[in-house]
């Protein structure tokens, strides 16, 4: 989901995912950056994503990611089930601090 | 998962390795932009990165099948230590070859000869109808699959319920044109629906139907593909193709398909005629095969119920005739029954039956003993390979792992055996069937490869692999790292259990030798009994030949006449002793009998008419009383000379010259009253195996069913295939209508012990291989056993003890194994020789000096074969091994 996010406005590769990532949670999930291509490959095996070689902007030649139609449909479905956890978790969390 | 994937699995690998590579190179390039040296930027994204093979290996996994990917891996593996050793590969495939070929080709007979269906549309439906028990050799029998009469056939084709359609067939050689061209070939008579029951499609032209029957004499003909091919050069048929059938030309309307040849398994039609059923169907004569399809529902049971409720009105309506009353009444109570047929009808399975699964059973015993050796074999590398599997398990290989590696690699050699073990038996099986063919009884059977073949194949295979494998690869894989790498490259010292485990296998191919040893005894000693036999007559210089003189029209009172010329022109060749015509010629099968009473007692005896220079042509004693002459003509008094069985069984210790024994009437035979003037020495009749039975000869002259054609037996002092050509020559002189088939009797007569023969050979030349594998076995685990302890050996030399202490000790070993082996094969000989009782002439299977012999034979190579490691340990020079290890 964090990856479909990433990747949404428009394509990138997986230098910048890892690091948007790791910007926007400003820092709190800190991973591996290598453990990020498997689930590349799982989410393009899926069909969530798809990737094209491409120019970086230094001018390296590196793989690029962007959303496929179902992929979008999948960040939709994704997301508004993970909002219905938070929500859940909140109002679980919510009356224990009262 | 997804083969797909799987298939695109390198690809992938490729593009991601170099996808993490571009990450690297950017973040290292980052890196380097924010002021580290180029080193440390390096180091810092690779561990930002984290462990790039593990996580291509992550990647890879996704894309991979594990458990196949594994196991190509294994078998890639084997391949590579496969032909790393090449010596030891070739001796594993080419033992698996020779004894998964053996065991296939047995099978591949046995299935041809058994198990395999008729090519035919839905074979299981057929059934054959069957007098139940036999005629009890009433009348004339062409053999038991032609069990019916005409008549009955006539009955069964008018009422058929069970059956959908119903057809009857029977044999007959044809005649192929004539004069110097002239040649006999198996043919068939088939009724009308013959083709269409059976649901056989023509290859060329039409088959016979029911308009072909009723013309009489046959005048349209169908004839066989191999007939096709070779005799009428694969030729399109239309009206032109005639053929000189029988004396009469023959319209050939159609070709059958190649693999229909009949339904006699191990025969081949070559000419199939419709049948012509003449006005005056005889009830005596037994010579059809009727065979129906079962309609749906019906069952053979309740078909033969069916059947059995016809039976009385059936056997009414075809009652014989001219035989007595009590005959008569046997017949009305002949009931009728419904058998399987979707194998077809074959004398071959009633020959071969019990021989080929016991073949099938010795060829099994071989290829075990050789599983044996391979798993010795194994053992004894694996051993060698002991630090190899134990860095192995040292680095975290599953034991599960290992154990499916050694297995796959056993799996490995077998199916190369099993793959060069099927051409073998392809080979194997053609060059039986073969040796199984007669001069002028060619053997025809399908012995290719089909799914039953391959199954069974790859069963064998299965099942070896597993002997020889199994135990090897558990033990490699049960190892303790530890003590392997340690004791490294010395080999294990202590290994008490794996030798029990060897012996264990050595023991058992000695014991399982000594059976194979044993039988093939058996046998070789049994065909020895039947060689040797003396048949109470002579069959050395002895010539048969068949003489056939229809054709020169003669009356039927002037038969004999000829038949006393011919005998004179042979007797005038050079060389020729003495010649006999007989109505029957002994030993080469068939039989000839008749119903008698003599006195108040009845029974039955078989029967000769001979000329009377027969007893001496075969050196026949006469016990008592006279033989025939000149004197004994169609007109004077009918006598007899009968044989010392005839007189133990019907006389009752009175003289038996002069008493007269009475014929029952059958039609051609009136009963006649033969006076006895003889009494000649027993010999064997129909064959070499059975009993004598009671047996009349009389004079040729007084035969009351004289026909154009007779049997002679001539002795010479030349060969008799000499002898042959002459006979062929003079007589075609002087009678140019007269047909000859003249051929040595003796080799007639060995024809027949064809059985008896592949018996001697095949279980001979098994019982030696089983014997000299065994042995191998023995050879190996003892020369390792000794290698093992050469340590041992070496000090025990140092410490003083002779050579000839260390050879007992070593033998002392071996004659264990040798001691049990054998006790254990003696008992298991004697339990598996009751199988083989039946095939056995003139011994027993618990025959005492075969068990003997066969023991001594083996200990004999046993004690060779460990002698030479044992005089090798002897010899073993106690510096050397001390310091070697």
């Amino acid at each position: 989901m964090l990856i479909l996010q990433a990747i949404a406005p428009g394509p990138a590769h997986g230098h910048t995912i890892a690091y948007v990532i790791e910007r926007r949670s400003e820092d709190v999930l800190l991973v591996e950056h290598g453990s990020l291509y498997p689930a590349l490959h799982r989410l393009e095996d899926r069909g969530w994503i798809a990737s094209f070689w491409g120019t970086s902007e230094s001018n390296r030649k590196a793989r690029y990611y962007r959303l496929t139609a179902t992929g979008r449909k999948q960040l939709g479905v994704e997301t508004s089930r993970w909002e219905r956890v938070v929500r859940a978790v909140n109002q679980v969390l919510r009356p224990a601090e009262e | 998962m997804s083969w797909i994937r799987f298939l695109k699995r390198a690809r992938w690998d490729q593009e991601r390795s170099q996808e993490i590579e571009g990450y690297l190179e950017i973040e290292t390039a980052d890196n380097i932009a924010r002021g580290m040296t180029p080193a440390d930027a390096a180091y810092a994204a690779h561990r930002k990165f984290g462990n790039a093979t593990l996580i291509r290996e992550e990647i890879y996994r996704m894309n991979t099948v594990t458990w196949f990917e594994s196991i190509v891996q294994d078998l890639r593996h084997g391949l590579r230590t496969m032909v790393a050793n090449p010596g030891f590969s070739l001796i594993a495939i080419l033992s698996l070859a020779l004894g998964i070929g053996a065991n296939t080709a047995i099978f591949q007979l046995l299935n041809a000869v058994r198990l395999r269906s008729l090519p035919v549309q839905n074979p299981h439906e057929l059934a054959q109808i069957e007098i139940v028990g036999g005629n009890h050799g009433m009348g004339m029998n062409d053999g038991p699959d032609f069990g019916l009469t005409r008549p009955m056939w006539e009955e069964i084709r008018r009422d058929h319920s069970p059956f959908s359609g119903v057809f009857a067939w029977g044999e007959k050689n044809i005649a192929v044109g004539e004069g110097k061209d002239f040649q006999e070939v198996p043919g068939i008579m088939v009724s009308g629906d013959f083709f269409r029951v059976l649901g056989v499609e023509p290859w060329r032209g039409r088959l016979l139907a029911s308009d072909d029957e009723h013309s009489c004499p046959e005048s349209t003909a169908v004839v066989g593909y191999a007939f096709w091919q070779s005799k009428l050069g694969g030729r399109e048929i239309d009206s032109n193709t005639r053929l000189f059938l029988d004396g009469q030309f023959k319209q050939i309307v159609g070709v059958t398909p190649p693999s229909f040849l009949g339904l006699a398994v191990g025969k081949r039609f070559d000419i199939a005629l419709p049948e012509c059923m003449p006005k005056q169907l005889s009830t005596n004569v037994f010579e059809e095969s009727v065979m129906g399809r079962l309609k749906p529902g019906w069952t053979l049971a309740s078909a033969s119920a069916r059947l059995e409720g016809m039976s009385a009105g059936i056997m009414a309506a075809t009652e014989i005739t001219g035989y007595n009353a009590s005959t008569v009444q046997r017949y009305r109570q002949f009931k009728l029954a419904a058998y399987p047929a979707s194998n077809g009808v074959s004398d071959l399975r009633r020959a071969y039956d019990s021989s080929l699964t016991l073949l099938l059973a010795i060829t099994g015993l071989v290829l075990l003993i050789a599983c044996a050796n391979l798993a010795n074999l194994m053992l004894a590398r694996a051993s060698t390979r002991e630090r190899e599997i134990a860095v192995r398990l040292a680095l975290g290989a599953a034991r599960t792992r290992v154990l499916r590696q050694l297995l796959v690699e056993s799996f490995l050699l077998a199916a190369i055996g099993a793959t060069i073990g099927v051409g073998v038996a392809e080979l194997l099986s053609r060059a039986l069937v073969l040796s199984l063919s007669r001069e002028g009884d060619r053997v025809a059977l399908f012995t290719g490869t089909d799914w039953r073949v391959l199954l069974f194949a790859s069963a064998v295979t299965i099942l070896t692999c597993l002997v020889f494998g199994m135990a090897p690869s558990f033990r490699a894989s049960a190892a303790d790292p530890v003590t392997g790498m340690r004791s490294g490259g010395r080999g294990m010292t202590g290994g008490r259990e794996r030798f029990s485990f060897q012996r264990a296998m050595v023991v058992t191919q000695i014991s399982v030798s000594l059976v194979l040893l044993v039988g093939a005894l058996l046998f070789v000693r049994s065909f020895h009994n039947l060689m040797t036999f003396n048949p109470g007559m002579r069959e050395e210089g002895i010539t048969l030949a068949f003489i056939g003189f229809q054709k020169s029209n003669l009356s039927h009172d002037h038969l004999e006449e000829f038949k006393r010329e011919l005998v004179d022109d042979v007797r005038s060749i050079p060389g020729v002793l003495n010649a006999a015509t007989t109505t029957h010629v002994p030993l080469i099968g068939g039989s000839w009998g008749h119903g008698i009473t003599i006195g108040k007692m009845d029974g039955s005896a078989n029967f000769t008419w001979a000329s009377p220079e027969y007893f001496e042509t075969m050196g026949i004693p006469l016990v008592r009383g006279r033989g025939f002459s000149e004197t004994d003509t169609a007109a004077s008094q009918r006598v007899a000379v009968v044989n010392q069985t005839f007189v133990r069984r019907f006389s009752n210790g009175t003289d038996p010259i002069g008493q007269t024994l009475r014929t029952h009437p059958e039609p051609n035979y009136p009963s006649t009253v033969y006076q006895i003037v003889g009494v000649m020495a027993d010999s064997k009749y129909e064959n070499l195996r059975d009993e004598t039975p009671p047996f009349v000869i009389a004079p040729s002259t007084q035969f009351p069913d004289q026909r154009p054609n007779t049997a002679m037996l001539v002795r010479s002092s030349l060969p008799p295939e000499v002898m042959a050509d002459s006979m062929k020559r003079r007589l075609g002189e002087k009678h140019p209508d007269v047909i000859v088939y003249a051929t040595s009797f003796q080799q007639k007569i060995q024809n027949g012990l064809l059985r008896e023969r592949l018996m001697a050979m095949l279980s001979g030349f098994f019982g030696i291989l089983a014997a000299l594998l065994g042995m191998l076995g023995l050879y190996g685990v003892i020369s390792y056993l000794v290698m093992q302890r050469r340590n041992e050996i070496g000090i025990r030399i140092a410490l003083g003890a002779s050579r000839g202490q260390v050879v007992r000790m070593v033998m002392r070993e071996a004659g264990l194994m040798l001691a049990i082996g054998v006790t254990i094969g003696a008992v298991l000989s004697l339990a598996a020789g009751r199988a083989a009782e039946s095939l056995l002439f003139g011994l027993k299977s618990s025959d005492p000096l075969t068990l003997v012999a066969a023991i001594g034979l083996l200990v004999a190579i046993g004690a060779l074969a460990s002698f030479v490691p044992a005089r090798r340990a002897s010899q073993l020079d106690p510096m050397t091994a001390l310091r070697s290890d």
